[in-house]
């Protein structure tokens, strides 16, 4: 995985200034794209921009492990859809207000990746991949039973909380405002990992493990903290998703889900700042086309993944970076 | 009526047969995947497909061209083997030189490919396929019925688990292919043609899943998503056991297929999360699997 990696890592060093960790193209593109968060839902339908922007984030979440501690996780549907499932349950049934039925989430998410985290660094490589895979099929078959979670029919009917207790989040548009406000936190939060010196140690731990180790550094600990940060926000973006769509269901919990974040980083660029966000964009917008055609969706997912993997593993944004020399 | 523990004989050893199956196939699986893994280095995430793949090409050479169960046999893992051989030549031999998550992130897409056209085509409901006339029927054992099919699929099970075994520790060829799986450049600068032997163990490898394939057929009912609901399972169990050895994964299949079938018996809520409690346990004590070498 370092390959693609590597080369946006010279380019980065390559470039002079930085503004917060941002070079001044990276700071462009961060201003272009809070304008198209700000302007599109005025042309575009809200509540397909919203899914865009749950499924941004997760993508974020999951890069940060994969683009910046090189591990590669199968399970990250379980964060996500546990993170769904008690966003809308406690929002349903305990009347909580928005802002903390999806912190709930979140805290469910990571509470989830201590134990996954937990076993599966005890492996490395496809070992972890197959362990977190293994584990999130557990976290299904618990759905698919507990009662709880209303098996097939999953949590229906669930309430736009109010923001805070008075807000109402009942027009699409203010429920935008939230998800896209929590997408931008989150998106800043990840780049300000990334460029802390917690960053720089998963960065060491990715290149050269052994390195990292005799430096002193407990490198399973910083994996460990990386892959709960991870979990947490997957759960956020899941609990966010229930809230706009008003369903939970086994689909953000299926193996699937896993699959479908792997698509949209691999897509968008391994380790690239934007890439997670054009990666979630593309596959969510092919599926919004592409659903009338049944398992089509399916096909195509597995054919970009083919695709990507054979001749195009830098993705799209890693791409675009390295035929303009930038760290994007 | 006699009870064991408190439970009914024949409830007993029946969850005990149904744990027997589902572990005939874990094995069968999960050696598959091993002896790819050892030559190869990638995970075949497509693997749970090609078996689905070997159920449909048996009810297809069944319908489409009146060929019944025991050619299909053998001519299933002909023709998905050969289809393996392609997918090995055109695509997964180019990523050899990569890390090997991309071996994953390819055959994964491949799975999504493969399910997907097969869904599009037949949708999701399932096709059934008849038991062969000379398997029909159930044997009383005297504690209980054994219905002869499922007798013979933990049987040929047994059967084509030993016989790679045997394939892989006592012949020349066998003694090659672990030579290469610990040296490759070496085995090859002794004139060895280790692409090739390469491309062939992986067509071994998914023909061994299609013949899992026909002998589930019968038994679960052919349809696109057979593979995927059997193919996490089978992760877990390769975790479990490790993949240094073949005779590891082949009692790491069956023994976790039994104890799945003990949990129905006597904890159903947790029958499908057993496997994945027992790959947890195997993670804290033995992180390298039960037969697996320390990496």
């Amino acid at each position: 995985m370092t390959s693609s990696a590597s080369t946006t890592l010279a380019a980065a060093r390559s470039s002079p200034a930085t503004v917060f960790g941002y070079t001044p193209v990276q700071a462009v593109a961060l201003a272009v794209m809070v304008a198209l968060v700000a302007f599109t839902p005025s042309v575009l339908y809200p509540v397909f921009l919203m899914k865009v922007l749950c499924f941004a984030m997760f993508a974020c979440a999951f890069n940060l492990l994969i683009g910046y501690v090189g591990l590669l996780s199968f399970g990250h549907a379980a964060f996500f859809g546990m993170g769904s499932y008690v966003t809308a349950w406690t929002a349903k049934n305990w009347g909580l207000s928005a802002e903390l039925a999806i912190l709930l989430g979140g805290v469910t998410g990571a509470g989830i990746g201590v134990v996954f985290g937990w076993l599966a660094i005890r492996r490395l490589g496809i070992y972890f991949a197959m362990i977190t895979l293994a584990l999130a099929q557990m976290v299904y078959f618990v759905c698919l039973e507990a009662p709880f979670t209303g098996g097939e029919d999953g949590i229906q009917q669930v309430p736009r909380a109010k923001l805070l207790g008075f807000i109402s989040m009942q027009s699409d548009m203010a429920m935008y405002w939230l998800v896209a406000g929590l997408f931008l936190f989150f998106f800043l939060l990840i780049h300000r990992i990334v460029h802390s010196p917690f960053g720089q140690v998963l960065k060491a731990v990715r290149e050269n493990e052994p390195r990292a180790t005799s430096l002193g550094y407990r490198t399973n600990d910083y994996k460990l903290i990386a892959f709960i940060i991870s979990s947490f926000i997957a759960g956020i973006a899941g609990g966010t998703k229930a809230l706009v769509f008003g369903i939970a269901t086994l689909t953000d919990v299926h193996f699937s889900m896993s699959g479908e974040v792997v698509l949209m980083v691999l897509l968008g660029g391994l380790g690239t700042v934007f890439g997670p966000v054009v990666g979630a964009l593309v596959v969510t917008a092919m599926e919004n086309y592409l659903a009338q055609f049944g398992a089509w969706v399916t096909v195509t997912q597995g054919a970009i993944f083919v695709v990507c993997v054979l001749a195009f593993r830098r993705g799209i944004i890693g791409e675009i970076g390295a035929r303009l020399k930038l760290a994007l | 009526m006699f009870t064991i523990f408190g439970i009914p004989g024949p409830l007993l050893f029946g969850q005990l047969l149904l744990g027997l199956i589902n572990g005939a196939f874990y094995a069968m699986l999960s050696l598959g995947l091993a002896v790819i893994f050892g030559l190869l280095n990638i995970i075949n995430f497509a693997h749970g497909a090609l078996f689905m793949m070997g159920a449909f090409v048996a009810w297809m050479l069944l319908n489409y061209a009146g060929i019944g169960y025991w050619w299909a046999l053998l001519l299933a893992p002909l023709i998905v083997g050969a289809f393996g051989l392609v997918l090995e030549r055109t695509l997964i031999s180019r990523l050899y030189k990569l890390d090997h998550l991309y071996g994953l992130l390819l055959t994964f897409g491949l799975a999504l490919v493969i399910e997907g056209l097969f869904r599009n085509e037949y949708g999701s409901s399932g096709m059934p396929y008849q038991i062969p006339s000379a398997l029909q029927g159930a044997t009383n054992l005297g504690f209980m019925f054994l219905p002869n099919y499922r007798g013979w699929v933990v049987v040929a099970a047994l059967v084509v688990c030993l016989a790679t075994w045997l394939l892989i520790e006592k012949t020349k060829l066998g003694a090659m292919l672990r030579a290469a799986t610990e040296n490759a450049p070496l085995v090859q600068a002794f004139g060895v043609n280790v692409p090739r032997m390469v491309t062939l163990t992986y067509a071994g490898g998914v023909a061994l899943a299609a013949l899992a394939g026909v002998l589930a057929a019968p038994i679960y009912s052919v349809n696109p998503n057979m593979g995927s609901s059997f193919i996490n399972t089978v992760f877990a169990v390769v975790v479990i056991g490790g993949m240094g050895s073949i005779i590891g994964s082949v009692l790491t299949g069956f023994g976790l297929g039994i104890i799945e079938g003990l949990t129905k018996v006597f904890y159903p809520e947790a029958s499908a999360t057993v496997v994945f409690v027992v790959m947890a346990i195997v993670l804290l004590t033995r992180p390298a699997g039960l037969f697996g070498k320390a990496a």
